[in-house]
């Protein structure tokens, strides 16, 4: 794993990844740290930090577009895969390589709270810990990233389907708040959820049968709940859709001085999640 | 030691290694023989755990490369078809990566890359960028990549290609050096590469084993004995009856006369020698014979007829067939039934 840490941490480095990435989020922080700071004297660093995320939707993709895509189409996947090593170990050491570029311009921001405490009094903690719940939300968007690069061998392709997915994931909350509250539609989409469920049982285990009884099984009970019960539907897709909503995170430790544990454990969760992914991806490549 | 068990690849419906068995012994060079798209890459991208097959197994000294991979690739070392090498770092570099993705020690790693690259003749462009080496270099670093801490088992997919007369030669030369103690395993589809370098040969067709042994073994049995022979008669049917009087003789050709002359041919079975009984029978019969000839192959005879015979007599048989059909609509279809055959033997 630290063979592979290294050798992707230098191909940053050599290939310009790494200063585009750090240059560009640095320069962003650098003028919010300047507005907000600097020229109207808000003692908060971390409030400067709120709109952060929407240079990571760009800032990102960058970063994970080669990570697995670039090994695969030059064939030194081969390598990697016929070498004494793990599958994970490889996905390991390429998502920490890929982290610890994220963490550069978060570390380097670091001395903001600092420059602010020479002046006046700074918020030290809030600060730092709004930092630190950025580089737990980059591990996320990394793994989401790296999974992408993973299903693909083409680096663009990659790179906007990664964005694609986190502009989704940056618009969530106006998104959910387009879901009618009525009974109805959360009933419909309710049926889908069940619908892609079963969808991906079948794509995992290949038992049409299996998956054919769990959706009927499924949109029967979602049927003869709502004809039972209809009220229990109102406002409940909006509501369920909500709990995956980052922006509220994010507001949370920049905005209302919050420390959400529980945003950090779903940064992380999701984290794993993908890492997990992009092993599997990764493996079933070698089945097919 | 290497036991490869009834492995089986397939592609969507596209079979690529089909039911294939052997094993390899250490300490010996072993050739894969087989035109383009045989299966040679396939099978050795499962030998090596790349790829994982749809049935079957790889046992590598006691590993199965499924069950034990990281146990089973610690004896490995690969050259893929197309060397897997990193353009963003120098010989050096690369090499060091190498030898930490193969658990060797430390200590030792400097000793390691000095000796691969002393064989493999790499000390020039040890500081390089392998993006600007010429391709012979390129072929190079992946083979010292491959006999990096020199696992047991070394598995070369067409090391040489792409490579000048010399390189060719110093490469059967390295693999010649690393043969005492290792085994080793190289593809190729050029024969006479095959024939210099290995002990034992596997022929490789359609994803199908159809021969196994050393080259001499082969030539032993499998060349086709045959006879040309041309008889002073007016009647095949008496020259018929003549050759199928030997219990040799399995198959035979006879044409038709020509100015008195019929020329035949004969299959015989294998190692058969029945050049003085003809002789005898057909004074006998008063047949004056007016040439015989008695032929056998090569290995290269025998490889073309392995990897050949499946795909040419049904194109044959179709040709045949189509012909009166030329002259109606259906002019187009034999052709177009042939593509796709001739598509799905090349991949």
């Amino acid at each position: 794993m630290t063979a592979i840490y290294k050798r992707e941490l230098r191909s940053y480095f050599s290939s310009m990844i790494a200063y585009i990435f750090i240059a560009f989020v640095l320069a962003f922080i650098g003028i919010f740290f300047m507005i907000y700071n600097l020229s109207s004297g808000y003692p908060r660093f971390s409030y400067s930090l709120s709109a952060l995320m929407l240079i990571f939707v760009f800032a990102v993709p960058i970063l994970t577009m080669k990570s697995m895509a670039e090994d695969r189409k030059n064939k030194t996947d081969q390598m990697l895969l016929t070498a004494p090593v793990t599958v994970t170990s490889i996905v390991l050491g390429k998502f920490l390589a890929m982290l610890t570029v994220f963490v550069i311009p978060l570390v380097i921001s670091c001395l903001c709270p600092l420059i602010i405490a020479t002046f006046g009094t700074a918020q030290i903690g809030s600060d730092y810990a709004s930092i630190f719940s950025f580089i737990c939300m980059g591990a996320m968007l990394v793994a989401i990233g790296m999974f992408v690069s993973s299903t693909t061998e083409n680096q663009i392709i990659s790179a906007v389907v990664t964005m694609a997915i986190m502009l989704v994931m940056y618009l969530w909350d106006s998104l959910v708040s387009l879901i009618p509250q009525t009974a109805m539609p959360s009933m419909i989409g309710m049926l889908v959820i069940v619908v892609l469920v079963a969808l991906v049982i079948y794509s995992m285990s290949k038992n049409a049968m299996a998956a054919m009884i769990f959706a009927f099984v499924g949109m029967a009970g979602v049927l003869v709940l709502y004809f039972v019960n209809a009220s229990a539907y109102i406002g409940l897709l909006p509501s369920i859709l909500s709990a995956f909503s980052i922006s509220h995170i994010v507001s949370n430790f920049t905005i209302y001085n919050v420390f959400d544990f529980g945003g950090l454990f779903f940064y992380l969760s999701v984290a794993v999640l993908f890492i997990f992914l992009t092993v599997q991806s990764v493996q079933k490549r070698r089945w097919s | 030691m290497i036991e490869v068990r009834d492995l089986v690849k397939q592609y969507g419906d596209h079979t690529a290694v089909d039911h294939l068995s052997f094993t390899i012994e250490t300490g010996q060079i072993y050739g894969f023989l087989g035109p383009n798209g045989a299966g040679k890459s396939t099978t050795m991208n499962i030998m090596t755990g790349y790829l994982s097959p749809t049935s079957g197994e790889v046992i590598i000294n006691g590993h199965s490369i499924l069950e034990e991979p990281e146990l089973a690739k610690q004896n490995i070392g690969y050259l893929p078809e197309l060397p897997p090498l990193y353009m963003d770092m120098t010989v050096k570099e690369y090499l060091t990566f190498a030898a930490q993705l193969k658990h060797i020690p430390k200590a030792e790693q400097e000793a390691a890359i000095a000796e691969v690259v002393e064989l493999a003749r790499l000390k020039e462009v040890y500081h390089r960028l392998v993006a600007n080496l010429s391709k012979g270099y390129k072929q190079r670093v992946g083979v010292a990549q491959a006999i990096l801490g020199f696992p047991e088992v070394i598995i070369l997919d067409e090391p040489t290609v792409g490579l000048d007369p010399s390189q060719i030669i110093e490469t059967r030369e390295l693999i010649h050096k690393l043969s005492d103690g290792h085994t080793v395993i190289i593809s190729s589809h050029i024969l006479s590469e095959i024939q210099a370098i290995c002990d034992h040969v596997l022929i490789i067709h359609k994803g199908q084993l159809v021969a196994n042994g050393t080259p001499e073994e082969l030539e032993r049995q499998l060349a086709d004995t045959s006879m040309e022979l041309v008889f002073k008669s007016d009647d095949p049917n008496a020259i018929r009856a003549l050759l199928r009087s030997f219990p040799e003789v399995e198959r035979i050709r006879v044409n038709d006369p020509v100015n008195g002359e019929i020329s035949a041919k004969a299959k015989l079975t294998q190692g058969a020698d029945i050049r003085e009984q003809m002789f005898r029978a057909c004074a006998a019969k008063d047949v004056p014979l007016l040439m015989m000839h008695a032929s056998t192959m090569s290995l290269e005879d025998i490889f073309l007829k392995l990897t050949q015979t499946n795909e040419r007599r049904p194109r044959k048989r179709r040709a045949a067939a189509s012909a009166p059909a030329d002259a109606d609509t259906a002019e187009q279809t034999p052709d177009a039934a042939d593509a796709p055959a001739e598509k799905e033997a090349e991949q």
